[in-house]
């Protein structure tokens, strides 16, 4: 089922490095169940492998509800696995693992802290003073150009501004996995592809391995390595797509490069059984609630 | 009437003849013109009920034994204060009231916090505990003041316990909604930054709770008050409910109204004192009442 794609894409010695090291995330045969209020079993995700490489960019699309963000809760140690394991860096997921980042769909920066308390937030929950954190705080403040607010409260910040600072909440702790669930789905059109090249910069500087899930192909083209389309739920990998556009790239203008058009055409291809099974299944829903 | 409309208008215009806002924050007539309004309609309102009541006292129409009257009460607190109680000074019987409604509403709201959050914190303690705390709530706690007099006496800590019980039912059911409705979201977070269970809910559930619990605050005072005034009503050697049962005792209605305006007094001392507290303690709140405040 698995189709590659990018087949000339040539190696750097970067990539080359992956094949010694374990892979960052691993996921072989994962099935999550949940119980429903009703007492049913739901079924989020069903027999699904991912494989992230360290360092990797991976974003995974699929239609809505069909156990994306399951994925990331997996990986996190948030949930359990039904079945199946899930390995972080070679080693079982347990429970929270201190090496990862997770940035949320919904604002999750402290409302009560100011800015600067928001990113030292990290440090200071695993045992570092307050000075260390705060400096490392007001460093990674500068890097994602909010030096000056640190002093803020969140409600008086953007949309965009609270996502530079959910963002650098997570860097700060230097995970070298980062979890990303549609981080910029709240934002306006503009402001996302602005935060999306921002966030190829920032990962630049310490590349961790990245799941980004997004159900907006465009943005999981522009910034990924790797894209994996999943079926519409019980989710499983469908395909997955190498993205072989240079870096570095400019998000804004990377769409209108020849490689990425048929790139998009392709993905979408696999992709549009899955989001018309998905709508269908959400259109009878509604017919039978009515 | 010109003049008023003149002055009501908020832009200037410059020399382009384009409307350009002041730099200086504007002035608005408007809003202190409402404000005035609102004050003087109060002090209207007050003078219709006190006015109306002393006139139809005098009139013959309500009897001053049964209903007190206006002046008679301004004379009685006058002689209070002038002359002390028979219990002691004035100051002192509202010093030893406020003494048990602080005491016991601090001790009451720092229980209610400590339970409500445990128990929404811990699903096996409000699982056991859940029914006993559902029946307690249900007995009408004021009964139980004639319990604390016999058993802790006259004095204080009857009052403070009463009040204490009173007060912790409020907070503690705030505390424990506003625990479990913490955005899951900011538990997770908080969680994969890397912070201890304690730590989550020392800095993510309480400060986020705290919406809650100071809402709760508000009610609870008044509850603290009644806890210390029923008290004293039960049984006691000082304070203001003394002070008003000895004038029910002596058929004294100016007596009873005197000690209700004199409660009602530190009641909106300390209302205001808790909204200040809530101001601070909630700064990085936004701004969202839209609605008339009370």
């Amino acid at each position: 089922m698995t189709s590659t794609a990018g087949d000339h894409h040539a190696r750097s010695p970067e990539l080359a490095r992956f094949d010694r090291e374990p892979p960052a995330i691993e996921l072989v045969g994962v099935t999550k169940r949940f119980a429903t209020p009703k007492g049913g079993i739901y079924t989020a995700l069903r027999s699904l492998d991912l494989r992230v490489e360290a360092g990797e960019f991976c974003a995974v699309v699929g239609p809505t509800g069909c156990g994306k963000s399951t994925t990331l809760t997996l990986v996190s140690g948030l949930e359990p696995a039904s079945v199946g394991t899930v390995k972080v860096h070679g080693k079982p997921v347990t429970g929270i693992g201190d090496d990862i980042g997770f940035v949320f769909q919904n604002d999750a920066v402290f409302p009560w802290k100011t800015v600067l308390d928001n990113v030292c937030a990290g440090p200071r929950f695993r045992g570092r003073t307050r000075s260390d954190a705060q400096a490392a705080g007001r460093d990674w403040l500068r890097r994602v150009g909010l030096s000056g607010f640190e002093d803020r409260y969140p409600h008086q910040l953007s949309g965009g501004m609270r996502k530079r600072v959910a963002l650098a909440q997570s860097l700060i702790n230097e995970p070298r996995v980062l979890l990303m669930d549609e981080p910029f789905s709240a934002l306006d059109v503009q402001t996302r592809s602005i935060m999306a090249n921002e966030l190829l910069t920032l990962w630049d500087l310490t590349r961790p391995a990245v799941v980004f899930v997004t159900h907006d192909l465009e943005e999981a083209i522009a910034l990924a390595d790797k894209v994996v389309v999943l079926t519409a739920g019980p989710a499983t990998v469908k395909a997955t797509f190498d993205v072989d556009l240079p870096r570095p790239r400019v998000v804004q203008e990377i769409r209108f490069d020849q490689r990425f058009v048929a790139l998009y055409q392709q993905i979408w291809e696999a992709l549009r059984d899955e989001v018309e099974i998905a709508y269908a299944r959400s259109a009878t829903a509604v017919q039978e609630a009515s | 009437m010109t003049a008023l409309r003149t002055r009501s208008v908020p832009t200037a215009t410059d020399e382009a003849g384009d409307i350009f806002l002041a730099d200086a924050p504007p002035r608005r007539p408007s809003r202190f013109r409402r404000r005035l309004a609102v004050y003087i309609a109060r002090l209207l309102l007050v003078v219709i009920l006190i006015g109306g009541w002393e006139l139809f006292v005098r009139l013959k129409i309500v009897d001053p034994f049964f209903w007190g009257q206006p002046t008679g009460i301004a004379s009685q607190i006058r002689d209070w204060i002038e002359h002390g109680t028979v219990q002691g000074s004035l100051w002192l019987q509202v010093e030893v009231t406020l003494e048990e409604a602080v005491l016991g509403f601090l001790v009451g709201v720092l229980a209610g916090v400590v339970a409500g959050i445990a128990l929404g914190r811990i699903r096996f303690l409000a699982d056991v505990l859940g029914p006993f705390i559902k029946m307690a709530n249900s007995i009408p706690r004021i009964v139980l003041g004639s319990l604390f007099i016999v058993a802790f006496g006259l004095g204080l800590s009857s009052k403070v316990l009463l009040a204490v019980v009173l007060v912790f039912f409020a907070v503690f059911f705030n505390a424990f909604q506003g625990t479990r409705e913490v955005d899951r979201n900011l538990l997770a977070n908080a969680r994969i930054l890397g912070a201890s269970r304690w730590k989550v809910t020392t800095q993510v559930v309480l400060p986020s709770a705290f919406t809650w619990i100071l809402a709760s605050l508000h009610v609870s005072f008044g509850f603290a008050l009644i806890g210390a005034i029923v008290g004293e009503f039960l049984g006691a050697d000082k304070g203001l409910g003394l002070l008003i049962r000895t004038a029910q005792g002596t058929f004294n209605a100016n007596g009873v109204i005197a000690g209700m305006f004199i409660m009602a007094v530190v009641a909106l001392v300390a209302e205001g004192l808790i909204t200040l507290l809530e101001r601070r303690l909630l700064r990085w709140r936004p701004a969202q009442l839209t609605g008339p405040e009370l």
